[in-house]
């Protein structure tokens, strides 16, 4: 399974390990790491819920790592991203990408965050001195996931 | 036609409820049609889905536009705009 929504933590290098075992075709392999901070828009978090769409949310997940790898040579791609309450310093989201050359690796693990942060129905809502919040989305988010829009045609 | 509804994250909260199972006229026959006619119970239905609101609404669980056909069954989500990650 290339997606996995779980409360626990995860060890990105037993994931990538995993991930690569076995496998000498693999020459690349790019992660990210999301991660909770103790800070937004101005505010101390004290703490951090995450709540998800059970269903379409893997589904969601599942289509995306499927673009990326339609769209990049890759061999072997892994999202894994907590929900229920994180404090800062905790881990939120893993993305492991695999592949010969690390240019496509590279590409398909941003593109594949770059997508979930705006298509993936995960919410945050944090706690501040100032109360109880849900995070909005950025704009920059839809700009980033617009990157990798392909051209629109500009034919009558 | 009966429908099952879900309200998550932010829209549950300022709804007050988790989703409901709703029989709607045959002729709201898309989710434009059905987020209007929630809107028409007024008070807080009608703000928190007022058009121009950033709204996001899933139909059997893929992402769906305001002219996506609502049929018999379906499940239909609305909720904010994500921020995973």
């Amino acid at each position: 399974m290339p997606v996995r929504i779980q409360t626990k933590d995860f060890d990105a290098g037993a994931e990538i390990a995993a991930l690569r075992r076995d496998n000498p075709k693999i020459g690349a392999v790019a992660s990210f790491i999301g991660v909770c901070r103790d800070a937004n828009d101005g505010d101390a978090v004290t703490k951090m819920t995450l709540e998800h769409y059970p269903g379409m949310t893997e589904k969601a997940l599942e289509k995306i790592v499927a673009e990326a790898k339609a769209r990049w040579d890759v061999m072997e791609a892994l999202v894994v991203h907590r929900v229920g309450e994180l404090k800062p310093t905790d881990q939120i989201v893993l993305v492991i990408v695999a592949g010969a050359h690390r240019g496509e690796a590279f590409a398909a693990c941003e593109f594949i965050m770059d997508y979930l942060k705006t298509r993936a129905p995960f919410w945050k809502k944090e706690e501040t001195a100032r109360g109880t919040r849900w995070v909005e989305a950025r704009t920059s988010d839809d700009e980033a996931a617009q990157r990798w829009e392909p051209p629109k045609s500009s034919a009558a | 036609m009966k429908v099952k509804i879900l309200y998550l994250a932010s829209l549950r909260e300022q709804l007050g409820k988790p989703g409901e199972d709703l029989e709607i006229p045959p002729a709201t026959s898309t989710v434009a049609g059905l987020r209007t006619l929630l809107m028409a119970r007024g008070g807080a239905w009608q703000t928190v889905l007022a058009q121009g609101k950033a709204l996001r609404v899933a139909v059997n669980q893929e992402m769906a536009q305001p002219t996506t056909p609502v049929k018999p069954g379906d499940e239909i989500a609305f909720f904010p705009p994500v921020t995973g990650g």
